[in-house]
């Protein structure tokens, strides 16, 4: 820009400049839609896993206090509450494991970052799958259906 | 001075421990997924699942090195997998410095506990412990009658 044309832009009413936004953020996978919230839900599952991880060490290490001292502790996981909750925690390991695999194909298979939405379809699919076989089974166990 | 290094400029020496990192979560990754889905299999879905877990399942099962190894291996992979991405997000969200070095000693110190209580619950657990007469019951069938 020359010393003249900025002079006369300066003489013109201040305006604040206006970027507009783009339509959509294309060529990222980590922003909008299946590549963020597969990130998210990697993030949140992964955090449940690691406390739930924290707790499980620390009740098995009771196996070495007294056979009594495990088996109170390791009752509270039959109630019909922690049962719900041992599907809770299938349905996290079970999405961070797939959508793991899906992480690894993007950054190792050639054609893997083409493939991204679609994988993730796939991971929600054997999700489902997964659940499905794990959750009726639960339910039997839990409140003692068929054996 | 510049802020970013010249393309040109010589790399960095020593390890580069990040990049070891992100191989980490990946090969740790895969085998995990083979170790907890038998773990959750063996554990949850067959026979009578979470109700059959007691004292004498958790001995029968450590009392066999086929599932010592496989549980050493879940605690040591499983850990290191979790800390090491409890550290990213403590890197990515903790904006305060001191909050930020709390909790990142906080992780690595409950890693190192963790692995080392747990290994050694695995490697010095006897399954047929001496105990009060009122929890003989509690004993895997397989240990001798007193």
């Amino acid at each position: 820009m020359s010393e003249s044309q900025a002079g006369t832009l300066a003489k013109e009413k201040l305006v604040a400049p206006t970027i507009g936004l783009p339509k959509r953020p294309a060529g990222t996978l980590y922003r909008g839609r299946e590549g963020m919230w597969s990130w998210v839900l990697h993030r949140i599952t992964g955090v449940a896993i690691y406390f739930f991880l924290l707790v499980h060490i620390l009740d098995t290490a009771l196996v070495r206090v007294s056979p009594e001292a495990y088996n109170a502790v390791i009752n509270t996981y039959k109630t019909p509450i922690m049962g719900l909750g041992e599907i809770a925690l299938v349905a996290a390991i079970g999405l961070h494991a797939l959508n793991g695999l899906r992480i690894i194909l993007i950054d190792f298979w050639s054609v893997g970052t083409r493939h991204q939405k679609l994988m993730f379809w796939i991971v929600i699919g054997l999700w489902i799958v997964l659940l499905a076989g794990f959750i009726p089974r639960q339910l039997m166990h839990i409140f003692g259906g068929g054996e | 001075m510049t802020a970013v290094p010249l393309p040109n400029s010589p790399r960095r020496r020593g390890t580069n421990w990040e990049k070891w990192g992100w191989i980490y979560m990946r090969a740790s990754g895969v085998v995990l997924v083979v170790l907890i889905f038998g773990h959750l299999f063996v554990n949850l879905v067959a026979g009578e699942g979470v109700k059959a877990i007691d004292f004498a399942f958790v001995a029968g099962k450590l009392a066999d090195p086929f599932w010592k190894i496989w549980d050493t291996l879940l605690l040591w992979l499983a850990l290191i997998h979790g800390g090491n991405g409890m550290r990213t997000l403590i890197n990515d969200y903790a904006g305060n410095r001191p909050i930020r070095t709390i909790l990142l000693v906080a992780v690595g110190a409950s890693t190192a506990i963790l692995i080392i209580l747990g290994t050694l619950v695995i490697y010095t657990f006897d399954p047929c412990p001496v105990v009060p007469a009122s929890q003989l019951e509690l004993l895997p069938s397989f240990c001798p009658v007193p």
